[in-house]
This record gives C-alpha cells, sequence and structure tokens, in this order.
C-alpha cells in the first residue's frame, strides 16, 4: 500500500491582485522506504508539495493520504501531532535550536514531542550519532559545527523519532558539492538502516541522479516521474 | 518540564546583554519599592506609636456621645461610677488587654497668680495611666516622671508664656457640672512636652485631684484609654469591646458606650492612610516596570526566533509547549528580578540601619529610624513580580503558539 497517496491536488495563492497556481492537478503515490526526489526550476511547485506533504499546509482541492490518513481533515493541533509521530523534517538552512547541543538537538523531539523514556531516549541518540559519524561533537553546540555537521545532525534529528517518512526541502542548497553528495548518501544510507521514506527537493541536477523515483515538476505540473532500478523495500 | 525550563533558561543567557538590562530594571524597581516600604512601614509605625503611647492609648471607651462633643470636655457626659465599673469589668475579662488607665477631662483656668489662661486638664491614676501610655513618662522633659496629689504636669506652652518653673504653686479653676466653680492650688511638678508638636495645652493631675476639683463624690469618668498585649489585634478587640458593652443600655434603652480605635480619634490617621496610598501607588509603578520591561523583552524573543519557532512547531511541538516555553522564559526573569532585588533591598535596609537615620516627629527629636522588612512584604512584592512577569509573556507567548509553521520558517 502507498504510504502517500495525492489526488488532483491544486493550491493557489490568492495574492493582492492575482490567483497564483502554484500546484494544479496533481497526482501521485509514494511507496514506503522510497527515495524520492521533486524536481524542477524555482517557482516550479517543490516547495508547496513538501510543504502539504509535511502537513504545513492544505491544498485548495484535492485528497492526500499519508500512512493511511487523511492529513486535509486534521486541524492545527492533530496536524502537529501527525507531523510528531509520522513525520521527520530536513530543512536548507538546517534549523537547529542554537541552545542546545548536537546531543540535545538530536533529544529534543524524544522529549518535546514524543515522550520516550531516558533509556530508549539515549540509545537511539547513540545510534543515530554514530549512524551520521558525529559522536564526537555530540556536546557541541551548533555555531561550533560545520554545515555539512550541522545537516547531518538535521539528519538524525529527524530520524530520531522512527518517522515513516522524511522530508528535505533543498537540503543540500546551502552546502558545497562534496559535502552535498556526503549529505544525500548519508540520506540514502539511513533509508537503507531504517527503511525510511525520503523525500527531498533540489534543483541540482547532480544530486537528482542520486534519487530513485524523480517527480518532474513544471508551473505546478506533475510532468513526469522516472524511476531507477525501482524503491528498496 | 525541565526541559522547558533549560531552553528557557539558555535562551536568556544566548541574550545576556538584553537579558541583564531587563533583570536589572526588575531589580530596581523591587530594591526601590522594598526600601520605600520598610522606611515608610517604620515610620508610620513609630508615628502611630508615638501617638498611641504616648497620649491616646489603642483605643478608647467613652459614654455614647461624648467624642461627638469632644472638644468642650462635656462633664455631664462623663460615665457615673457604676457605669465605670461595668466598662472596668469588661475590660479586665478581655485577655487581648494589657492595662486601662480612666481619665477625667475638663477645661479650667491656669494661673501663676499674676497671669491666668486656659487650659486642658486630664485627671489620671498615674500608674494605670503610665502602664497604658507608657511613653507619656518620655514627653515629661523637666521633672519627676509620675505625678502624686497635689501636683500638676503643665504643658510646655503654658509654662514658657506663664513663667512656670519646677516647684511654683499655681492654681487650677474650673466649672463643675452644676455649674459652680471651684479652685484648687497645685505644685508644678514636671513640665510636659506636646505629643503632637506646638500648640498643646494638656496638662496632667491625679484622678482624685480632678474629682475634688469638679466637686465629684466618686469620680466620674470622661473617658477609658486601653493598651493591647498585641496592637495587630486592634480591629478585632474592638469589636469584641463593642459588642461586650452594647449590652449596657440607658433607661431610654440606647447604648451607654462607645468604642473607638485610635484612628478614629487622631487626624495622624490620614498620614497614615497616606503612606499605605503611596505605597500602593510605588507598588502600581513597580508593576508597570515589570509588565513594560518583561513585555518588551519577550515580544523581541519571538520576533527574533519566529524560524525557530516556525522549526519546533514543523517537527511536531504543540503549541501549548511552546507557549509555555516563552512563559517561563518570563517567569524565570521575574524570579530572577525578584530574588537578586530581595537581596539587594535587605542589605539597602541593613545598610540604613547602620547608618542611621534620625528624624524629628512632633516634638520627639532625633528619633532613629528603624527600617525593617517584614517577610510578608518580601513575599507580596515578589509575588506581585513574579505574577506579573508571567502575565506580561502571556501575549507574546501567544502569538509564537499561534504562529503557523509555514509562515514563521519563511521568516528571513
Amino acid at each position: 500500500m502507498a504510504l502517500i497517496k495525492a489526488q488532483n491536488i491544486t493550491k493557489d495563492y490568492q495574492t493582492e491582485e492575482v490567483v497564483v497556481h502554484a500546484l494544479q492537478d496533481v497526482d501521485f503515490e509514494i511507496e514506503p522506504a522510497s527515495f524520492v526526489s521533486f524536481v524542477g526550476p524555482s517557482g516550479s511547485g517543490k516547495t508547496t508539495i513538501l510543504n502539504l506533504i509535511g502537513c504545513l499546509d492544505k491544498p485548495s482541492a484535492g485528497n492526500l493520504r499519508i500512512a493511511d490518513t487523511d492529513v486535509i481533515g486534521l486541524d492545527r493541533k492533530n496536524s502537529a501531532a501527525f507531523r510528531g509521530k509520522h513525520l521527520g523534517f530536513i530543512f536548507q538552512d538546517f534549523n537547529l535550536i542554537p541552545v542546545l547541543t548536537v546531543y540535545e538537538n538530536i533529544e529534543y523531539p524524544l522529549i518535546m514531542v514524543q515522550n520516550v523514556a531516558p533509556q530508549e531516549r539515549k540509545e537511539r541518540i547513540t545510534r543515530l550519532l554514530a549512524a551520521v559519524d558525529m559522536t564526537d561533537q555530540a556536546h557541541k553546540y551548533p555555531h561550533q559545527i560545520s554545515g555539512g555537521q550541522k545537516q547531518r545532525v538535521a539528519i538524525a534529528r529527524a530520524l530520531v523519532t522512527n518517522p515513516a517518512l522524511v522530508l528535505a526541502d533543498e537540503p543540500t542548497a546551502n552546502l558545497d558539492s562534496q559535502t552535498a553528495h556526503a549529505v544525500i548518501a548519508l540520506m540514502k544510507k539511513m533509508r537503507d538502516d531504517f527503511g525510511t521514506t525520503f523525500i527531498f527537493s533540489t534543483h541540482d541536477t547532480k544530486i537528482v541522479s542520486e534519487a530513485e523515483v524523480i517527480f518532474r515538476l513544471e508551473d505546478g505540473r506533475l510532468t513526469g516521474k522516472e524511476t531507477k532500478g525501482g524503491t528498496k523495500p | 518540564m525541565r526541559n522547558l525550563f533549560k531552553i528557557a533558561i539558555r535562551n536568556l543567557i544566548r541574550y545576556k546583554r538584553r537579558t541583564l538590562l531587563t533583570a536589572s530594571l526588575i531589580t530596581i524597581g523591587v530594591v526601590f519599592v522594598l526600601v520605600f516600604v520598610s522606611v515608610t512601614g517604620s515610620f508610620k509605625a513609630m508615628m502611630i506609636g508615638q501617638i498611641t503611647d504616648s497620649m491616646l492609648g489603642h483605643l478608647q471607651i467613652h459614654r455614647k456621645g461624648y467624642v461627638a462633643s469632644i472638644d468642650n470636655l462635656p462633664l455631664n457626659l462623663n460615665m457615673k461610677p457604676q457605669a465605670y465599673a461595668k466598662v472596668a469589668a469588661a475590660l479586665s475579662a478581655t485577655p487581648a488587654v494589657e492595662s486601662f488607665s480612666p481619665r477625667i477631662k475638663f477645661g479650667g483656668m491656669f494661673s501663676n497668680f499674676a497671669e491666668t489662661t486656659s487650659i486642658r486638664l486630664n485627671g489620671i491614676n498615674p500608674d494605670q495611666e503610665f502602664r497604658t501610655v507608657p511613653l507619656l513618662t518620655s514627653r515629661i522633659s523637666e521633672g519627676k516622671k509620675t505625678i502624686s496629689r497635689g501636683e500638676i504636669l503643665v504643658p510646655t506652652l503654658l509654662a514658657k508664656g506663664l513663667k512656670v518653673k519646677l516647684g511654683d504653686a499655681v492654681v487650677i479653676v474650673a466649672t463643675n457640672a452644676d455649674g459652680s466653680v471651684n479652685g484648687k492650688q497645685f505644685i508644678v511638678s514636671g513640665i510636659l512636652e506636646s505629643a503632637t508638636g506646638p500648640g498643646g495645652r494638656d496638662g496632667y493631675i491625679h484622678i482624685e485631684d480632678a474629682a475634688e476639683v469638679l466637686r465629684m463624690p466618686d469620680a466620674e469618668v470622661s473617658e477609658v484609654a486601653v493598651r493591647l498585649k498585641d496592637f495587630s489585634h486592634l480591629p478585632a478587640v474592638v469589636k469584641q469591646l463593642e459588642s461586650k458593652v452594647a449590652d449596657e443600655v440607658s433607661k431610654e434603652g440606647r447604648p451607654m458606650f462607645e468604642v473607638h480605635s485610635w484612628e478614629q480619634l487622631s487626624p495622624f490617621y490620614h498620614i497614615a492612610r497616606m503612606i499605605d496610598l503611596m505605597t500602593f501607588f510605588i507598588k502600581i509603578m513597580l508593576i508597570a516596570i515589570v509588565l513594560i520591561s518583561i513585555m518588551n523583552v519577550m515580544i523581541m524573543a519571538v520576533y527574533e526566533r519566529i524560524r525557530e519557532i516556525g522549526t519546533i512547531a514543523a517537527i511536531g511541538t504543540l503549541p501549548g509547549k511552546i507557549r509555555s516555553m516563552f512563559i517561563i522564559e518570563g517567569l524565570c526573569l521575574g524570579v530572577v528580578g525578584a530574588i537578586i532585588g530581595d537581596l539587594i533591598g535587605i542589605a539597602v535596609v541593613m545598610i540604613i540601619n547602620l547608618i542611621g537615620i534620625h528624624f524629628d516627629f512632633a516634638q520627639q527629636k532625633g528619633m532613629l529610624l528603624t527600617a525593617a522588612l517584614q517577610p510578608a512584604d518580601l513575599l507580596t512584592v515578589s509575588v506581585i513580580v513574579i505574577i506579573v512577569a508571567v502575565a506580561a509573556s502571556l501575549q507574546p507567548a501567544f502569538k509564537a503558539s499561534k504562529m503557523e509553521p509555514i509562515e514563521a520558517l519563511r521568516h528571513v
């Protein structure tokens, strides 16, 4: 069964004078444990579609089911609860909490979003710190580590709650080419290790090639889907 | 909850200068209020003490209607001996009463054989009077600190005006209740400072001499001054005594006695009320300082952390927790400001007492101000600061919790 099922998704934004059609009749399905990318030029609707899947926004029309839940019908509080339980986020600017250490940033969702027991928290964080190779940096603050390291911490924070799906909007935009590939490779490894579905948006053609399923967007319409070697279970 | 505090405290430390400025502002406000409360409170207590302990007593009992005509010192409204006996019995049976003193008050003429002037006289039983108003002796600037039969304590104003000295003979002439006039010679045994400043014309003689001058076979008491064991119980004791003497009614069925606390008898009560009012307004100023400074700093905190709010909201932090995060920041600022303010306030009060501030009140010169901070004052001011700090954080906290994560994340 598909993890995400989107049917006739439309998203319009009303500006002062005109209506902007950000997405028009978009249909797609995403299977569990897949490594997916939405690609397209600026303004094509990549971020909009990720915001909708991330339950941060609601479509103007259409149906959207994630993990067998009609997310459009969720109110503000339930949307937050759904995000906390099923979704992980990786941001372009890393968005780590500056007053918390690397360890505490990863721990944050386990304490503030889910109520995970201390022992299990420690086990999960230790495992993820090792997986993203940040064990040595655990007690540093975000301003004490590099951009690539920040993004690895962000990946660990996104995965620590064992979400079904991790969304990453332009996760490599602020990284150099080598670090960007390393981050994408890490995300893919995490998908392999934890079976988590990763969806990311990018306009970097080199990065796009890393994705196993590619949805192409143009002017708010889905113009193509490419599958490379199938999705891994 | 521990983590909410951890994040809040770290965010406060993150903006050190702003946090320091805000906490300092609150601290200064708390110190100012505490010093004001302690100094004015001590001044008020000393002022009330002077008035009650050297003249009025904590409360007084009169025959009904006496206080309304008190300026005339009406002899026809004195208590008959049987009536006084009832009052004395009621007072003796009241455990809260430490002592009481019957007084015969009357107006008369004071003569040094060459000149004559008017005088207000208090016939007292010295033992009872000095127990009830113990500071009366401190008002005797010259002469014996007591009074015996045939002696008079002359107010300093009269003594100076009529050039009367200790040991001089003077004559008191007074009109009796039946309209006849009587006189008696006295020896000046002491010069008495006024409790309330220049103009005091109250002299003291023995109660039996007063009865003799007024040709009373038995002393007819004008008023009974009462001292309580604990001044703070005054309102309750007044009520208690009112209910006790309420049973005593005249032949016409009207109440025979009236009970008044010092507040109802002295205009200085209004000064005490003004001090209370000033303290109240100073507290309002403190509330304004805390409210404005914390609201300002929390609005800034929310504005500066919009993207962070968007991030934590996006990863699933519920609005209630986001709200709590900011309220706890305000709470911490209030607690820190209150604690430091309390400590500095206590230190300043101790320094004031070490330096020793002297002031004059009425005829009392060089009184030492003993500033004291009551635990209740510290608690009240701290609780006010903390509650206001939390209240000031509510609006910014609600604003943060209501932010749409998608808009917050877009914020630059």
